[in-house]
């Protein structure tokens, strides 16, 4: 998959992967779910989406991965895209690697092997689904979305069902993959510490519109204990409406 | 229809208190395997007290032998129709019927369920007039069919098929609309084409209610094909019962009842093992043949 959509034909380096201009979105009569949204991310940048619930997050996710119709504004995207959601969506009817390589039918086994190596699911390989614990599932359905080597990677919340210490590992999976795929990401998530392991930067959202914007220049692998994790956590979470 | 039901009073999956994927001793799992043959005899022995009954109450006396033939009679009956070929003539005869008309509610169920499960359009044109016929009783038909198609094969054929076609429309249409939304959305984000959705997401997801209209559609098969065979024919096991009748041989009718129920248990039978090999992947089946 290395041809180039012909919406980024362009060599841009500078030029964002994906470009969110004036994008609008309501449901009947209600109020704008999205409002006059602008959002650029850039070619490998990982950035963080936070909000409360009804804020807009699902919504702009949903819209930028194709599942909802633009209706008013405009979005250019890379045609390689990816989603992992909250559940990992396996077929339980086929084996880990057939999920893996769903929809290409002409990809060999041992291409599957090799994503599901990268994310340490190659044990179960030939695991059905149901039988997989959510850890293990949520790597599958990273491998899945790896396999087709996207140019944008949206996670909605993919380890919002985990267990703590899966979550955590589960975070270091994903910081590890993006360090060498360098693909754009966007992370949909409530959780602050995971925004800012993660991120390149944090954006929250609120009402439909942008709050706040909050680079995040700590080198990597972060730390929580770290004194500008620390101020950074705490600022975020004043965006948020916490105040500690 | 509960399809749930039907499964909970498999008999095909006794329970056991052994976790799945739990590495046995070689002793414990013979006593294991004892325990489950013991619990699978426990199972026979209230039908087996219960021809014992029968038995005594014929030989006493208690029971009139032309009214109720005894056990015996009837084993010995049955010896000698399948000596003088009546019984194989009679049985092929009827299973021909029930497969031929099995297979045609097969081949229409499945095409209209797809139809309507698969377009709003189809929904629209299908769904309606086959909920209609459905709730008419089919038995009603008989006559009509007779006059419409005469007393050879047709008529019985068409009969058991327009009965076993009803439950397999119902399920597997309900099967392909309950697929899961989110795998569908899955799909769409990963871009599989309308073909590709079908055959790896909605076939596949419907095919456990396919399987459970199926069984159903066998069960109704042979009661269609008990009324088809008594009221016209010169042939079959419903033929055989009623001469019999003529005849006062309760005996022979006793017969063609065990034939019956042994046809009827061995077809589900059948269905079952096609169960356990399409859905391996369902956690149940996984689970017996982890441990089996």
């Amino acid at each position: 998959m290395n041809q180039i959509s012909p919406l980024i034909a362009a060599p841009a380096v500078t030029q964002p992967a994906v470009s969110v201009r004036g994008l609008s979105r309501r449901f009947g009569n209600g109020p704008r779910v999205l409002n006059q949204l602008n959002l650029d991310i850039a070619q490998g940048e990982f950035v963080a989406l936070l909000g409360r619930s009804g804020s807009g997050k699902s919504t702009l996710l949903r819209t930028l991965s194709g599942l909802d119709p633009v209706t008013e504004g405009h979005i250019s995207c890379p045609q390689e895209i990816s989603v992992v959601f909250q559940e990992s969506r396996l077929l339980p009817w086929k084996k880990v690697w057939q999920n893996v390589t769903l929809g290409r039918n002409d990809t060999p086994r041992d291409q599957a092997r090799h994503v599901l190596e990268e994310v340490g699911l190659a044990h179960r390989i030939d695991a059905w689904p149901l039988t997989l614990s959510g850890g293990e599932a949520q790597r599958a359905a990273l491998a899945r979305a790896l396999i087709r080597e996207p140019k944008f990677l949206m996670l909605d919340e993919p380890f919002a069902a985990l267990d703590a210490l899966t979550r955590l590992r589960m975070q270091d999976l994903v910081s590890a993959l993006w360090q060498r795929h360098k693909s754009a990401v966007l992370l949909v998530t409530h959780d602050v510490d995971e925004a800012l392991l993660l991120a390149d930067r944090a954006v929250v959202l609120e009402a439909g519109r942008i709050r706040a914007e909050l680079p995040i220049p700590l080198p990597r692998p972060r730390r929580h204990a770290d004194p500008v994790f620390v101020r950074l956590r705490a600022t975020l979470l004043e965006h948020l409406g916490v105040h500690e | 229809m509960s399809g749930a039901t039907l499964h909970n009073t498999s008999p095909a999956a006794p329970r056991f208190d052994v976790p799945s994927g739990t590495a046995f001793s070689s002793s414990s799992r013979r006593k294991w395997v004892n325990k489950l043959q013991l619990q699978n005899l426990a199972r026979y022995l209230s039908p087996l007290l219960m021809i014992l009954c029968w038995q005594t109450a014929c030989s006493t006396g208690l029971l009139s032998t032309r009214l109720v033939a005894s056990p015996l009679q009837i084993l010995r009956t049955g010896w000698t129709l399948v000596q003088d070929g009546t019984l194989s003539t009679n049985m092929g005869v009827s299973l021909l019927r029930a497969v031929a008309g099995l297979s045609l509610a097969l081949l229409v169920g499945t095409s209209l369920a797809l139809i309507s499960g698969l377009s709003q359009l189809g929904e629209n044109i299908v769904d309606a007039p086959l909920q209609i016929f459905r709730t008419l009783p089919v038995l009603a038909l008989v006559p009509l069919f007779i006059l419409w198609f005469g007393i050879g094969e047709t008529p019985k054929i068409l009969l058991v098929a327009l009965g076993s076609t009803f439950p397999i429309y119902l399920n597997l249409h309900k099967g392909i609309r309950s697929i899961d939304p989110k795998l569908l959305e899955m799909t769409r984000t990963l871009r599989l084409s309308r073909s590709q959705t079908i055959r790896d997401v909605i076939l596949p997801g419907a095919l456990p209610d396919l399987l459970v209209g199926i069984r159903f559609a066998v069960g109704i098969s042979w009661l269609m094909l008990v009324v088809a065979e008594q009221v016209n024919a010169d042939s079959g096991i419903g033929h055989m019962m009623m001469d019999a009748q003529d005849f006062l041989r309760t005996d022979i009718i006793f017969v063609g009842f065990a034939i019956y129920g042994l046809l009827g248990l061995i077809s589900d039978q059948v269905v079952r093992i096609l169960e356990r090999k399409a859905l391996v992947w369902r956690p149940q089946h996984l689970k017996t043949t982890a441990s089996a």
